[in-house]
Parts: C-alpha cells; structure tokens; sequence
C-alpha cells in the first residue's frame, strides 16, 4: 500500500455534566438527541456529505493509523453505540494492522468491566481517564465526582479487557493546588501504571464559570504555576518517563500517536461539531453546533495549513524539535534562548526545555 | 472699497487663559452679523479640533468686521486673535504689533493672573490703548467691584467705564464694540510711503499657496506689484489681495497703510513668510523693515520616531506638511541605535511639542515613538571649543568636557500669598534661583525666580498647579545660558545601552533620577523571556539597578482535536503586539515605559 496513512477523529459532543473550566463543545442531550447522533455521526462517516467539499477523491482508500473517540465524554453513549461507529467506520476504511483506537471515558462510568471489554472486542486498545486530581478537595472544585477507587476500578477493567494501554489526564495550576497536593496526584496516577500521563496547565478560557470566578478561585499564580509545571516535568522523567509534547509523558514508545498526527503535520479528518481536519494542504472545521451538525450544514474553510512556520511551530511542541537551521539569521537568539536554559541544540537540533515549553509560544513566537 | 482711516480700528483681545477670549471674539462676530447663526460654531477662530479641547488658541487668526456704531457711521473693525500661551510670546508680540489697541478681559471670579499681567505689559510695551473689561458677571461667584479694584490697583488702568459682561449669554456685549470704537485709536500711515506691511501670521492653503495677513503700516499693494521679504530678500508677484472675513477670503483692489488684510503670491511654505518680517514692494522699496523681527529658535528638541519602522516616510511627509503652516517647528533626519529611524524635532516649548505630537496622531494616523525632551546645552571642551547639543546621543565624552552651560529663564509666579511656601519649595526643587518677590495687591503676589528651562520644559505648569489647587499661575522668558553642573543618564537594558531613554541632567538630581527611573521602567517593561537587568549609568558607572523578572509561563497547553488555528492565531496576535512595541536586542519594551520615564512628578 503506498497511500499515505489517515487519522481520524470522532467528536461525541455528549456530556453527564459540564466541568466549569471545560469549554470544549459538549452538553447534556436526552437519548432521542443522542441516538440522532449517533444516526448522523455514520452517516457522515458513510457519504462525507457536510465535509464533501474539501475531501478528496479516494479519501476512503487510504488506510487510518489511528482512530480517536474525543469528546464530550464518548463513554455516555454506551458500548454498543460505540462499537456501531466502529463498524462504520471499518465498512468505510482500511485500518492498519497496528492503528490505534483511543477512547476517552469518564471513570464514573456504572459498570466498566462491562464496558471495557465491549470496546476491547470492537478494537478499541487505548483508553484515556480523566483522573484530573487525585486530591478530593481539588476534585469538587473542578466538578470532577469519580475519584481514587473509580480510577482504580476503570484501569484494572481496561487492563483486565485486554486493552493495552491506558493514559490518565492530570491537571495542573487548578485552585488550591500545592507541591504537595500535586506530587499525591502524580503518585497516585502512577501506582496505576500507566502507559501514558497527560498533565496539562489549566487555562481560563473565556466563557467558562472557572473564567467568571477566576478572582475567587485561589488559583495558583503565574510563578507557582509555572513551578508545578517543572516539578511534574522533574517527576515524571525520574520514574522513568518520556516527556515528548508540552503536556504529555509516557513510557517507553507508548505515545498518543493520533495526538501526534497533529504535531507532525499527519493528514487528519475530524467528524462531528467542533471538529478539526486537516486533509491536503487545507484546514477546515465542523461549526460546533449540534443542530446545524444534525441538518447538514457544511463544513468551513480555515484556509491552508502545512507551511514552514506552522511546520515549525508545531514540531516544536514535541521532543523531535526542529533543525537548527530552520532558523536562519537567528542565530543570536539561539544562543541566548539556549544560554538562558529555554533550549537545547544537541546535534544541531532544537528542542525546548521544560522551562522552554513553559513560555513555549512566546520562544515559537521569536524563533519564527 | 478704501476705508477712511478715521473709521479703522485695529484691536486684538488679550486675557489669562480661560478668561472667555474666545467666546467674546464669537458675540463680535455675531453682534456685527459677520457670521449668521446658523453658520455660527462654537468659537470660529479657533477651528483646530485641539485648541477647542485645550481651550487655547494656537495660532492667530484675523477677521474683519463691520460694525454700525451709536453714533451712525460704520466701522471696519480688525480684530487679530494672539496665541494664548508662553510657548508662543514672539507670534503674540507681532500680533500685538500690529495693533493700535488692546480689550483687556479680566474674569470677575478671578481678577488679575499671571498671563493678564504679562499680555498687560506687552501690550504696553507696543503702546497699545488697553480697554478693559470684566466677564463672567453671570457667575454666582462674581464680583466685579473687587475686580475692577484691583485691576485699578495693580495695573493701574480705570475701569470706571469698563464694560462688564458675560460673553456667554451675551449680556451687555454691544457696549464692548462701543469702547473700542471710543477708545482706541484710529490707525496712523502714509498712503504715499514705501510700503511697509508687517506679517503678523500666514497660513498655508492648498490652492493658494501661503495666505501672508499683514498690517499695513505704510503704502499700499495690489495684485500684480512685486513685493520682497525684507528679512529674506525673497521676491513673489502678488496674486491677490483682500480682507479676511469670518468664514471666507474677501479680495478687494488694493490694500492701504492702517488696513489689516491678506496677500497671496503663490509663496510654497509658511518659511518664506516668517512671522514679523516686514512686506514691502521692489519698486519704491522701504528703507528700513519694521522693528521686532527675529528668527524664533526652537527652545526644547526631542526625537520623534515612527512606532512601526515601515511608516517612516509617512512621519516626513506628515512633518513637512505641519511646517508648512508652522515655522517655528523644525525637523531633521535622526537615527536611534533603538529606534531605527526618525527625526530629531525643534519646538518653542513643550505644548508646541504636544501639539504637534498630537497633531501627527491624530490627523496624519500615526503610532510615535518620542523621546525625553531636552533644551539646548552649551558644553565648553578642553580645547576651548564649544558645542551644542540637544541630543543626548551626540554628548561629548565627559572627560573632554571643561564645563558645561544650561539656558535659564526668569520666571514670574503669580500666586496667592498662601501658597508662597509652597511655590518656593517648589521652585526650590527645581533648582531655582530666588529674585524677590512683591506683593503686586494684598492678595496677590509675584514671585520671580531665575529657573533652569529644563526644570520647566517638563511639568512645571501641572506641578505649579496642583500644588497651589488651580491658584497659581505663571509666566517665563529665557533669560540666557548659566554654567552648570551637567552629567549624562545612560539606560541599559540587558546590558545594552538605549540611546532613545539617554537624558541629560543636573550632576545634584543624578541619583534619586536614577533610582526613579530604574524602578519605572521595571513597573512598566512586562516580563520577557529572560531576566532583564535594568541599569543606570554615569559614564561607565551603574548608579542604579533593578530587575525585570524572567516571564514564567505563556503556553498553550492543549491543542484540542487538532485545533491548530487557535495556536495560529496566537501567534499572529504575539506579532501584532510585537509592532507596539520598540525591540531592544531581545527586550521588547512597550510605548508606555517611555512615557513614565518623562513623568518626573507622579508619586504624589
């Protein structure tokens, strides 16, 4: 097979309850809403009808490397629910023998040993948690309920179905966080052996009640913010793992490799409201509204992707770096981003630090 | 139609500044129909959007009114609006020239201030009829019998007979043009003398070139004569003549000795036209121009550059068309090791400065970039020879410098006596020079002080102000150049020297100076990449220091479904700040940090 490999993105805009720092496009729907969804979700998959004018011909013949259930929260719909997006999506396209198939889930999920093992059968060989904070009193805050014994329970169920590896989300900066509440996070998600962490800064995004409330949120600020970030980095890398993207670690080789996709300028299809693609040099979206989704409106143009500066940008989020000599005539600035540890350039390669990927848009900012 | 001098009256009105100059000079035009209501704005001789936030008048303006007086004969009445400010005492002293007499208002809440006084006596220096009058009688706080008395007692004018009036509501306003038409005197001139016709103001007009408006004291000019420049020899075939109306150019045939009017001979730039230069004609040439011009000199110069290099060219053009109108402004190509490039400006003090500064935004669309004003200094080196300089940048090296010599002025502060001690710790502050001081009424005093320009240039007037809550007013000529003890400030940035934030100063005021400086520019430079230094220096020797603490954290932590546009719009808006601010090696430093620096009197 020569075709260049595909990755796909499946938006399950369906949620329990929102989280008050969570902007992204999710909301609580009766069943009738959902299961019209679901209806709208392959069929879309089946035609490419609302994407159809930026998808090119014999789209379906290349093979996807990897398969991403994002929400929202994908395990609202139920096993059975996922497992006939599957089957669509397998009717449609070749999968590599190796594709990867995450799944994001809700660890308050009723019954995951059934679960798990349903979406195991299916394919699905990823899973990713959102365990947020190990710490109770962080947790309500962040209007997360599953805590320590429902991590716990999910994990052994994914590991018990046989799905390979489980990845578990962990956010830092949230309110009343400290180095010590941090490194009880960090401990627990690691006794769960994961294969992967994802820890990411929370940021206020506008609209949000977190954004509304963000004075009497006790949040940390920029500094000890910033000081959570190197402890997690520091951490992490001494249990032995990886930390190849700004917010990500794993073990060994177990990256995210659909997340990869995006910084590696991989061609990908997002399908459902809010969702991104990026196929043959052009950018373009899914309008995040599930009414417009259900009737058929198309998708929108966000113009071309894929130059130079957005290659860079992107490469520079992740442990590959980029040559130094994609950087010509800032040499100077090299040297000083590189005297003042935000850099390294071992063997004429650029990589930030963890203290580089701290300000990493203002170093991607002055490097391009 | 040739007016007989007898029914001529060449007038200007002089007041302290907000006195109500402007509002009496639109009852005038009202009163004499020479604008209609409907045409009538508010205060049409100041028309810059500027003066009417401001309230001043910045350059002057002539009109010429008909006026039907009591007695039933009809009289042209030339009223010549002066600037009302110090920044402009030469432009106000060829207006007054050009004058037979002066209305003196005198605010009835207020009385006798600073600038009432000083207009008084230049008015007298020009043998000016004064007229006064008392304004503002509808204001609760009036009191025109303490007003009068003391314009009686200070500057010992009777104001028995003076009219008193609101030019707001227009009371009792007719009996303004009644006075002038009693007391001021017709003007004097030979028809049949050389021509000697004094520029009081000229303006540049698209169409027309320069509109020179004169007064003219002898002889006569119609279009078609060949005029020169007295003080520049220059030589122009005149196109036109006429009267200036409220609204429009009136030509008329000829102009005559004792008219006000103007004349266009397609002269290129108001530099041709200096104010106070004397018209005559080449044929039957004056002897000898009229007395009182000078080359005005430009008295505080800063650098004035373009926030976005690329709008360089727009900055000259834009620079060039505001001379055309204004001689006084002077420009020349400069470049700044930290702001690229731009133009070392020359201005008469520093609301000229403003002005233009804000002229240039505003009406040409422009982001500056200015830095510290400074006045002109007289540095003597070793080798007996001496230099000025107006930029910090080109000091001499200290070592070189024998001593060094700084313009000062004498200065009148008109107070209150409750404030005496306050003005005085002021001027103390400023390193003022204390001359004496006179009770000119028993609740007024004058206090004179010899004072360094560049203690003033800054924000003395607001100091003065705040200090004495509105009551002190002031009033200053330059006097001349005093040796002093003068250092140079250098600011380096990350260890890099930005020649821009350079400033020159007293040796005495070098250290607390450093020490605020360093600790504004921290407050107001946000957090880079790196940890900055921020240094002060004499010479090589660091005098103050503080840090710019290194930025922590700026990171999209999560691109979201493969949302790259968000990050790529991040990027793009990280550029559009970039060109807000000025770059300094790897330091960005915004606009505002260059404005702190100048505020020297904000910590109180």
């Amino acid at each position: 097979m020569t075709s260049k490999p595909l990755s796909l993105y499946l938006h399950i805009p369906f949620c329990a309850s929102k989280c008050p720092y969570c902007d992204f496009y999710s909301g609580r729907y009766p069943a009738e809403t959902r299961a019209a969804y679901l209806a709208a979700l392959t069929e879309e998959i089946r035609t490419f009808r609302r994407a159809a004018a930026f998808v090119p011909e014999g789209l379906s013949d290349r093979p996807l490397s990897s398969v991403y259930f994002g929400g929202g929260t994908p395990s609202v719909l139920g096993a059975a629910a996922l497992t006939s997006v599957l089957t669509a999506v397998r009717a449609r396209f070749s999968l590599l023998p190796d594709a990867e198939i995450t799944m994001e889930a809700n660890p308050s999920l009723p019954e995951p040993e059934a679960f798990f093992a349903a979406l195991a059968k299916a394919g699905v060989n990823r899973v990713s948690l959102g365990l947020q904070s190990a710490v109770e009193q962080e947790r309500r805050k962040l209007g997360r309920r599953a805590g320590k014994p429902q991590i716990t329970r999910c994990v052994a169920a994914a590991k018990a179905a046989g799905i390979r590896d489980v990845s578990l989300d962990v956010m830092l900066g949230v309110p009343s966080q400290t180095r010590e509440s941090l490194l009880e996070t960090l401990d627990f998600a690691l006794s769960q052996q994961p294969t992967h962490l994802s820890c990411y800064l929370l940021s206020l995004e506008p609209g949000t009640p977190f954004d509304k409330m963000r004075d009497r949120l006790d949040l940390p600020d920029e500094d000890a913010a910033a000081d959570l970030y190197l402890l997690t980095c520091g951490m992490l890398k001494a249990r032995g793992m990886r930390h190849y993207e700004v917010s990500n670690f794993c073990f060994g080789d177990r990256i995210g490799r659909h997340n990869m996709t995006y910084w590696t300028d991989g061609d990908y299809l997002g399908l459902g409201p809010g969702a991104h693609s990026y196929l043959a040099g052009r950018r373009f979206y899914q309008p995040p509204d599930l009414d417009g989704f259900l009737n058929g409106v198309p998708v929108c143009d966000e113009g071309p992707g894929g130059d130079a500066e957005e290659r860079l940008m992107l490469r520079l989020r992740t442990d590959l770096g980029a040559p130094a000599s994609a950087f010509p005539g800032r040499e100077a600035l090299l040297k000083e981003l590189e005297r003042n540890g935000l850099i390294t350039t071992d063997g004429g390669t650029v990589r930030l630090t963890d203290r580089g990927f701290l300000v990493s848009n203002r170093v991607i900012g002055e490097l391009l | 139609m040739k007016q007989k001098k007898t029914h001529i009256r060449n007038f200007c009105i002089i007041a302290h500044i907000d006195h109500g100059k402007s509002t009496l000079a639109d009852r005038l035009l009202e009163l004499t129909d020479s604008v209609s209501k409907r045409e009538m704005q508010q205060q049409v001789l100041d028309n810059m959007d500027i003066e009417k936030e401001r309230g001043i008048t910045i350059k002057a303006r002539a009109v010429t009114l008909n006026y039907e007086a009591a007695d039933g004969e009809t009289y042209e009445l030339n009223l010549i609006d002066t600037p009302g400010h110090v920044d402009f005492n030469y432009e106000v002293s060829r207006s007054l020239a050009a004058c037979d007499g002066a209305v003196l208002i005198v605010d009835a809440t207020q009385g006798v201030e600073a600038q009432t006084l000083g207009n008084t006596y230049l008015a007298l220096d020009h043998d000016l009829e004064l007229v006064p009058v008392i304004n503002k009688i509808d204001l609760p706080a009036a009191d025109p019998d303490r007003v009068c008395a003391d314009v009686e007692e200070i500057i010992g004018l009777d104001c028995s007979e003076a009219p008193r009036i609101s030019a707001k509501t227009g009371e009792n306003v007719p009996a303004v043009l009644e006075s002038i038409v009693k007391n001021i005197p017709c003007p004097e001139g030979d028809d049949d003398a050389p021509l000697r016709a004094l520029v009081f103001d000229s303006v540049y007009d698209n169409y027309k070139g320069v509109i020179v408006y004169v007064r003219v004291m002898d002889g006569t000019l119609k279009a078609g004569d060949t005029m020169k420049m007295m003080a520049t020899g220059a030589k122009y075939t005149v196109v036109e003549v006429g009267r200036m109306r409220a609204l429009t150019l009136e030509p008329c045939e000829e102009l005559h000795a004792g008219e006000v009017g103007y004349i266009t001979a397609s002269i290129k730039s108001v530099v041709d036209a200096r104010v106070g230069d004397t018209v005559t004609k080449v044929e039957n040439e004056a002897l000898s121009p009229l007395p009182g011009y000078k080359k005005v000199n430009p008295m505080v110069f800063c650098g004035v550059y373009p926030a976005d290099g690329a709008d360089y060219e727009a900055l000259r053009e834009a620079l060039e068309k505001l001379q055309l109108n204004d001689a006084s402004l002077s420009f020349e190509p400069e470049t700044s090791g930290a702001l690229g490039f731009g133009f070392r400006c020359g201005f008469l003090g520093l609301l000229h400065l403003e002005i233009i500064q804000e002229r240039l935004e505003r009406e040409y669309d422009l982001d500056l970039v200015t830095t510290v004003p400074s006045v002109v200094y007289k540095i003597y080196l070793n080798d007996g020879s001496m230099v000025e300089i107006s930029n910090p940048t080109n000091y001499p090296d200290p070592g070189t410098i024998q001593y060094s010599e700084e313009p000062v002025t004498d200065a009148h502060i008109y107070s209150p006596p409750e404030y005496v001690g306050v003005i005085m710790d002021l001027c103390q502050e400023r390193r003022g020079t204390f001359k004496n001081m006179d009770y000119i009424s028993k609740d007024r005093v004058d206090i004179h002080y010899i004072l360094p320009l560049n203690e003033i240039i800054y924000d003395f007037f607001d100091a003065l102000k705040s200090r004495t809550r509105g009551y002190g007013s002031f009033d200053y000529e330059l006097k001349g150049y005093e040796r002093s003890n003068l250092v140079k400030l250098d600011v380096l940035l990350n260890g890099d020297l930005i020649d821009a934030l350079s400033f020159i100063i007293h040796a005495d005021k070098a250290y607390p100076r450093a020490r605020k400086i360093a600790e504004k520019l921290k407050d107001n430079i946000p957090r880079q990449m790196f940890e900055i230094p921020v240094q002060i220096a004499i010479g090589g020797k660091v005098i103050a220091r503080e840090t710019i603490k290194a930025m922590r954290k700026d990171v999209l932590a999560k691109c979201y479904g493969g949302d790259i546009t968000r990050k790529k719009k991040l990027l793009e808006k990280q550029k559009e700040g970039k060109k807000r601010m000025r770059r300094f090696g790897t330091v960005e430093v915004p606009q505002e940090a260059f404005m702190a620096v100048l505020k020297l009197d904000d910590d109180k």
